[in-house]
């Protein structure tokens, strides 16, 4: 195949990879758009193995890796379950970023890449291997740790250290210093030193910076590695002078600084202030101002009473959070909305973008236990209608349903747009205890008077409407 | 002015034209009220009770026709009363002088003025208060339940009890006029499962406010006729209705009919066959009886069972619940008084210059006046339309508040001399690809905000699968063709290889497995 041939490839693998994004503006479209990238990344990956950069020899190489590294991606997306969606795609995240370092290792070491460049041209170069590894490894570092939070394995609650800030600015002073001393390092093995204390700081400030972030700034972390990832492949486009990777490069990372930015929105938040962290689990310190504890009394209600509720209205809203996620109750929802459907309820979801631990948690989770996307709405669609709703069911959410967030100016989620489901005649919610969210603010809803408290595990509790609701 | 209120004389009547509640309420407008002796016994209302509200007793009809300047009535005088009645004297009640040609000429014989409280018109909001066809028609759609629920053998509610489960009854109404409406919330209220069926589309938000499942005709035509009655229906029409009486019939345990069409015969709904296909022991009341029925087993004012099935026929439903419609009533004619008499002071003033009494008046001074022209209304407005719902707040180039000008000036400023610097030091094969990185960002821009947010999880899984593409960054390295290297020696071969191949194999989990988690997040989403 020759030169020419592979660059035509890589245009169309391009157009096919933007048709691909586009599909997903619905999703009657999106599976088609899966099948464009699918067969985009095809063209391009079969345009190099026979374009001319790679020889025959390199062939086994390529099956064999490709077959481990393939397989191992089947499976895992075969077992993966919705609920850990999250913990899946952090851990690809960081596959990508280790991928990066290790091409722009490979590259650095390999001294045809360097050949017959001017003085100028080899220092871009070597900027561009520098900044290549800086960002996969702050990539990989960064996503493991979201990964560990993300399932578990490591607390959600934000590590502070002290002087975090300053530590972080002196990681950034030593790895511009190094860079310069890698610029105008002689041969490879002298540059090498700079290069691998620069990896090293890298890794520590993406653990680091994961590490301070709570548990419910999750979806902008998530949203922020992708956004990561796709910088990398750029970097390593350039490094290559590959045009395929910077396209996919900087699509990727505009999608997931888009994403960032959404979520960020969502809550009321700065980008930078989110990236800073610790919001987590420093809010409550602030709480020391006078804050009132909300009056008026928490009613709590049982599964039966539930069911009659439900039983008696017309317009249902449901508001999934994280806690429905953690329940697996997913599947008891959809029972209870196909039930009260087939009585002629009007059954819909009120989804707000930051629920759930990633960009668009709950709509698949909803997918997943083939509740009908019509009937699954975005805060925005739904907001306007829960004056005229006669129960509204928080699952497992908290923040996201805050009306302090409306109503005190002082609190710390002030002006973060929430689901309005106290305004439905009842609004029931569904919660292990009285805790507060991740925001660690408290809620005034428990105290409203037209709200009940559902105790207990949402699967459980969820059963036992079900089971109530068809007697 | 004297107001008499004669007792009904239609056999089975037992409404009255007014009660004690009333009548002290016609007193305060300046009136005074007689009432024949025994009228109100039908309603519960006592001679003694009319007397302590102020009104004069009259033992005989005649004496008090003869009296009275105005007399109210609920049903169209009889041959007899219109003998009575005295010269130029006024008559308030219903009329229907469509069907009775022949009474109006003997009132206009008597230069009567007579006001049918048939003949409002009801689309006046105005003369709502007065409408006693509305009024009369609930209380009758209400006792059309209670008369079901009393011939059928079993609860309207479902119950789980002791005994055992009891399934709640399934109620079919025909027609959601105000007789039909009436009946879906009384049948919803005693616990039973209510569908209903009109040939007008509009009011099927009606029927779901009341506790009712409005089940369409599956065929499209509208069945508005004017001034909220329904008109006759095209053939096709009419057989797709007849397939969903036919299935209803089937499934429920209760029909109530309500169908009527001004000036015509009652439409048949119901057929032999359709009462034969339902359960024994259901019921059918139909509230057309009078007018032929909607069922064409219906025996007028007798409750017969015939198949299994009790039909009741009653055409005397509001006498059934007398008290209740006399008052109703009672109120509607005061309503109508008031109008008459601003000024309060016991006389009438039949202005035919107001679009509701020029449309009740029927006869003025022995004239014929009716039928009224169309009242010049507010032509009924087109329901508004729905007003577009506010755009998604994502969309090209995002939501939220504009950036403010001075930050604009500063990402502008900064982005100018980054350029400028790159411009200044970059080599040109730089900036060929920067151009294409920039250009790319701008695409990603656009195409990822038109992502809807149900979608954002598969998106990140999606970019997540692409970004593998950085394998091709790891398959240039695994083994460039000798020629390339120009004979190059000293590249440490061993090394490279082995980074690509992990590199390959890291990136292959993601493109394989990213597009599989991807397809099946996706094949999950369904309508």
């Amino acid at each position: 195949m020759s030169a020419s041939l592979a660059t035509v490839s890589y245009i169309g693998a391009i157009i096919l990879f933007i048709l691909s994004l586009g599909g997903l503006s619905n999703p009657e479209s999106s599976r088609r758009g899966n099948l464009y990238g699918m067969i985009g990344m095809a063209i391009a990956v079969l345009a190099t193995v026979f374009g001319p950069r790679v020889s025959m020899a390199g062939v086994p190489w390529i099956i064999a890796a490709m077959v481990v590294g393939g397989s191992v991606g089947l499976y895992a997306a075969r077992k993966v379950q919705m609920t850990q969606m999250p913990e899946l795609v952090a851990l690809m995240h960081s596959l990508v970023g280790l991928a990066a370092c290790l091409v722009g290792y490979a590259n650095y070491i390999d001294p045809m890449a360097a050949l017959n460049l001017s003085s100028a041209e080899k220092a871009i170069h070597e900027i561009e291997i520098y900044l290549g590894i800086l960002i996969g490894a702050v990539t990989f570092a960064g996503s493991l740790i979201a990964f560990g939070k993300l399932s578990g394995k490591i607390g959600g609650k934000p590590l502070l250290l002290p002087g975090r800030h300053f530590l972080n600015l002196l990681g950034l002073l030593i790895v511009i210093a190094f860079g310069w001393q890698f610029l105008h390092a002689e041969s490879v093995s002298a540059g090498m030193l700079g290069l691998t204390v620069m990896t090293v700081i890298a890794l520590l400030f993406g653990i680091h910076m994961v590490m301070a972030i709570g548990g419910a700034d999750m979806p902008v972390v998530v949203s922020m590695l992708n956004s990561y990832s796709g910088w990398a492949a750029a970097a390593t486009g350039f490094m290559l002078n590959n045009d395929l990777l910077i396209v996919v490069g900087a699509l990727v990372g505009s999608s997931g600084a888009i994403l960032s930015y959404i979520m960020c929105r969502a809550m009321n938040r700065n980008f930078f202030s989110v990236i800073a962290g610790g919001f987590g689990g420093g809010a409550p310190a602030k709480k020391s101002g006078g804050e009132a504890q909300p009056a008026g009394e928490v009613v709590a209600i049982s599964a039966i009473e539930t069911a009659e509720l439900l039983r008696e209205a017309k317009n249902v809203i449901i508001v999934p959070g994280y806690g429905m996620a953690v329940a697996q109750a997913q599947h008891a929802v959809n029972e209870i909305t196909q039930l009260l459907r087939e009585k002629g309820v009007n059954v819909r979801f009120g989804i707000h973008p930051v629920a759930g631990r990633m960009p668009g948690h709950m709509n698949v989770l909803l997918a997943e236990a083939k509740v009908p996307y019509d009937i699954v709405m975005e805060m925005d669609e739904i907001n306007a209608e829960f004056p005229d709703t006669d129960v509204s069911i928080v699952i497992g959410a908290n923040d996201i349903v805050n009306p302090a967030a409306q109503e005190d100016p002082d609190s710390p989620i002030a002006g973060m747009p929430v689901l309005e489901v106290w305004k439905a005649k009842t609004s029931i919610m569904m919660k292990r205890s009285m805790a507060t969210g991740y925001a660690g603010v408290e809620n005034p809803l428990f105290y409203k008077e037209n709200n009940r408290m559902l105790f207990g595990d949402a699967k459980k509790m969820l059963e036992e409407v079900l089971v109530a609701l068809k007697a | 002015m004297l107001i008499g209120i004669p007792a009904e004389t239609r056999a089975g009547e037992k409404r009255v034209a007014t009660v004690p509640e009333v009548v002290e309420k016609l007193i305060k407008l300046g009136f005074k009220v007689a009432v024949e002796s025994g009228a109100g016994d039908g309603a519960n209302c006592s001679d003694e009770s009319y007397r302590a509200a102020g009104a004069e007793i009259i033992a005989d009809a005649p004496r008090l026709w003869a009296t009275s300047d105005i007399v109210f009535k609920v049903t169209a005088p009889t041959n007899a009363e219109v003998e009575l009645m005295r010269e130029g004297g006024i008559l308030i009640g219903f009329i229907w002088p469509a069907q009775n040609p022949e009474l109006m000429n003997q009132l206009a014989a008597k230069k009567a003025t007579v006001l049918a409280i048939d003949c409002l018109p009801r689309m006046l909001s105005r003369a709502q208060k007065m409408d006693a066809l509305t009024s009369q028609a609930g209380v009758a759609g209400y006792r059309a339940v209670i008369e079901a629920a009393n011939a059928f053998g079993r609860f309207f509610n479902g119950q789980i009890t002791a005994a055992g489960k009891v399934p709640p009854a399934k109620v079919f109404i025909a027609g959601a006029g105000v007789a039909g409406l009436a009946a879906i919330g009384t049948a919803a209220g005693l616990g039973a499962i209510v569908r209903a069926n009109d040939t007008r589309a509009e009011v099927a938000d009606q029927v779901k406010s009341l506790g009712g499942e409005f089940v369409k005709v599956e065929y499209e035509e509208e069945g508005g006729g004017g001034g909220g009655y329904a008109k006759v229906m095209s053939e096709g029409f009419q057989q797709a209705q007849r397939e969903m009486y036919a299935k209803q019939a089937r499934e429920v345990d209760i029909i109530i009919t309500t169908a009527l069409i001004p000036g015509k015969p009652a439409p048949r709904l119901i057929t032999a066959e359709m009462v034969h296909s339902m359960k024994p022991g259901s019921v059918i009341v139909d509230m057309a009886a009078e007018r032929g029925g909607n069922c064409e087993l219906t025996e007028p004012g007798q409750a017969v069972v015939k198949h299994g099935v009790t039909i009741v026929g009653y055409t005397d439903l509001n006498s059934r619940l007398a008290k209740q419609s006399s008052t109703l009533y009672g109120t509607n004619l005061f309503r109508l008084a008031e109008e008459l008499c601003k000024t309060k002071d016991g006389i009438i003033n039949v202005n035919m210059e107001d679009d509701a009494i020029r449309g009740l008046t029927v006869i003025k001074n022995g004239e014929i006046t009716w039928p009224a022209p169309a009242p010049k209304l507010p032509a009924a407005k087109p329901a508004a339309p729905v007003k577009a719902a506010p755009a998604p707040a994502h969309g090209h180039g995002g939501g939220g508040a504009p950036v403010s000008a001075g930050k604009t000036a500063a990402i502008f400023g900064a982005a100018a001399l980054l350029f400028l610097l790159i411009g200044a030091y970059a080599p040109a094969a730089f900036l060929g690809h920067f151009t294409v990185f920039v250009l790319a960002c701008f695409v990603g821009y656009m195409v990822v905000w038109n992502v809807t947010p149900a979608l954002h999880t598969p998106l990140m899984s999606v970019t997540n699968a692409i970004s593998s593409i950085i394998a091709i960054g790891a398959l240039v390295q695994i083994a460039p063709p000798l020629g390339l290297l120009g004979g190059f020696t000293g590249r440490p071969d061993g090394w490279i290889r082995w980074l690509a191949v992990v590199g390959i194999a890291l990136t292959a989990v993601n493109m394989f497995g990213g597009f599989a988690v991807t397809r099946r997040m996706l094949s999950m989403f369904r309508k």
